[in-house]
């Protein structure tokens, strides 16, 4: 029987970098089981014949010629940036003290 | 920190079997990105090549580059390997600011490319198989400078700054079987895959395969078992090895420490451990906290890539010959030993040689300087022999002016460091600085004469039969017309004048 445990959800959200309260992961995980369930009730009708569909329509081989186009300016590429340095992006320490 | 405690490589290699994985990445040299139209020149200004794809702003859709796929699929022919009929992409998820797309585009379990080999030569010529186990397309991060720590390094920093031109640049990962059997030549094995590997990038014209600008990198995965057990040991990860000496020393390295460990009780903890070059040695990265979990799926965005056999077909068709192969048909016609080949090799001279002998040098004088010279004015600036100031038709005309006369082996050299020295052509340059060889058989002739004056004793010693003390009289003569006199007809005249049969 597929589903989800509540040990599952929160690994999820730490992965996700989400911070759950004990009632949120109660309440969260009783929904993605029910979903999952949902969900797992399109395998029983799909035979062996039936691949898993990772794309909705039949193309393969879409490609583009290696061919240069303009970029963004640093000032446009920056503009949503919270935070920045000598036109690079600032972001926050990444490895906390050891 | 202490120093780790090693056993001595002997002691370590009669008690323990090595096994190795090596991962290299390839830099593709595409002059775009692998899913968007950025650029991908080096250099350029901190942001100045991106575009809402490869920052991954919301809505924007990524097309895979075709030279990229192109090129993929050459390197996977050349590896002798399986082109897949059908492939996807597949997102790896993670957090690090590296890529702001919180996951790069890579491929999981349908690499484009799988099930080949290598065939590399050792350096007593012993051919050695790596078998390969995939090859797999996917694309590079953003480069990181950790500010406020003591040495750039990211341990101790406050924040970091991120430029993203290198994000979203096409990358091939090739990743071996694991490779078994190598005994105390393992680290040599290491060292001839990567170089190999390097030389046949290189050929297929998909990169320049640059280790020292990180082109080109390499992680040595290695573990030991006890000597006669099949059972693989535990591993450890050495990332980012990116020198042919350092993935030679760093598995090295490995080997010892593993069996430090191993023999004193011990266990090895897999993790991740990063190569110091000032001294050879690998210490700890990050302990994982927990098994990486990068929860792969299927990229929706990236519509799947469906190599046909023609395509495939014609691409094997226009693989270059295999650069070992090369090596031994230019050793043969070249009549070098194969210690002398794999010198030239290791000094990045194969091509530079085969293009001065093609500008109409013979063999063995483009030899001469390319690795005499040359390799130790390269030496000496710390520069790879491609990166000199001289061109392969400028060393070919160098020895065209030393095999008709007009120059001797020391003017050549001045020549040389005149050329090295942005002179000008070979020829501006011996001009300039005056340095033809004093033909002029008249001048010559006064200085032969002065020679033998100036010398009796020695003129009578030649006359009497000892025609060996004819060198120091070349000598005079040499020193007299400040180097600039072909020593080979200096004899003739002293000999001549003499009356003495060379």
């Amino acid at each position: 029987m597929p589903g989800i445990t509540r040990e599952e959800v929160a690994h999820l959200a730490r992965l996700a970098r989400l911070e759950l309260k004990d009632e949120e992961l109660d309440h969260f995980a009783g929904q993605l089981d029910d979903i999952i369930g949902a969900v797992a009730r399109v395998s029983e009708v799909a035979d062996q014949d039936v691949p898993p569909t990772s794309h909705p329509l039949p193309l393969t081989n879409v490609m583009r010629p290696d061919e240069v186009r303009p970029s963004l300016t640093p000032e446009q590429a920056l503009s949503g940036a919270p935070a920045q340095e000598q036109q690079r992006f600032k972001v926050p320490q990444i490895l906390g003290e050891e | 920190m202490t120093v780790t405690d090693l056993v001595s490589y002997e002691d370590a290699l009669a008690a323990y079997d090595p096994v190795m994985g090596l991962e290299v990445h390839v830099e593709l040299g595409t002059k775009t990105k692998m899913f968007c139209g950025c650029s991908t020149t080096l250099g350029a200004d901190a942001n100045s090549q991106t575009c809402p794809t490869c920052l991954g702003l919301p809505g924007s859709l990524p097309v895979v580059n075709a030279t990229g796929v192109e090129s993929a699929v050459k390197i996977g022919l050349a590896l002798n390997c399986t082109i897949a009929e059908w492939c996807r992409f597949a997102r790896k998820n993670y957090f690090y600011p590296d890529m702001p797309k919180n996951f790069q585009t890579s491929q999981y379990d349908e690499p484009i490319a799988f099930d080949g080999y290598l065939d590399v030569q050792l350096e007593d010529g012993e051919i050695f198989r790596v078998n390969i186990e995939r090859a797999h397309m996917e694309e590079d991060t953003g480069k990181s400078t950790h500010i406020g720590g003591a040495t750039g390094r990211i341990h101790g920093a406050r924040h970091s700054l991120l430029d993203y031109n290198r994000a979203g640049i096409p990358l091939i990962e090739i990743v071996t079987k694991p490779i078994e059997g190598a005994g105390e030549r393992a680290p040599e094995v290491a060292k001839a895959y990567v170089a190999e590997l390097r030389e046949l990038i290189k050929a297929l014209g998909v990169s320049e395969a640059r280790m020292e600008q990180g082109q080109m990198r390499c992680d040595v995965n290695l573990s030991l078992r006890p000597q006669g057990t099949e059972k693989f040991g535990t591993r450890s990860e050495t990332k980012n090895v990116n020198s042919l000496r350092s993935v030679e020393r760093a598995a090295r390295y490995e080997i010892q420490r593993h069996a430090a460990v191993l023999s004193s009780g011990g266990t090895i903890i897999q993790e991740t451990r990063h190569f110091h070059e000032d001294d050879g040695s690998t210490t700890s990265g990050r302990v994982k906290e927990e098994a990486e979990d990068y929860r792969y799926f299927p990229e929706p965005d990236l519509v799947p890539v469906a190599p046909s056999r023609e395509w495939v077909e014609e691409l094997r068709a226009t693989l270059p010959e295999l650069p070992r192969v090369r090596r031994n048909r230019l050793r043969e016609e070249w009549g070098i030993s194969a210690h002398d080949m794999q010198s030239i090799l290791n000094a990045g001279a194969v091509d530079l040689i085969t293009a001065t002998v093609d500008a109409g040098a013979d063999s063995a004088s483009a030899r001469k300087w390319w690795m005499g010279e040359l390799a130790r004015r390269a030496n000496e600036d710390g520069v790879e022999l491609a990166a000199l100031p001289i061109t392969p038709g400028q060393v070919a005309r160098i020895t065209a002016l030393v095999s008709d006369g007009s120059l001797n082996d020391k003017l050549a050299r001045q020549t040389i460091e005149g050329v090295l020295a942005g002179e000008g052509d070979p020829d501006t340059v011996v001009e300039k600085r005056g340095l033809k060889v004093v033909s002029d058989e008249g001048a010559l002739g006064t200085a032969v004469d002065e020679a033998i004056a100036a010398n009796a004793a020695i003129a009578d010693k030649i006359r009497g039969g000892k025609v060996a003390a004819a060198g120091a009289l070349v000598g005079a003569v040499m020193k007299a017309t400040r180097g600039q006199a072909d020593a080979a007809r200096v004899r003739e005249l002293i000999l001549e004048k003499l009356g003495v049969e060379g």
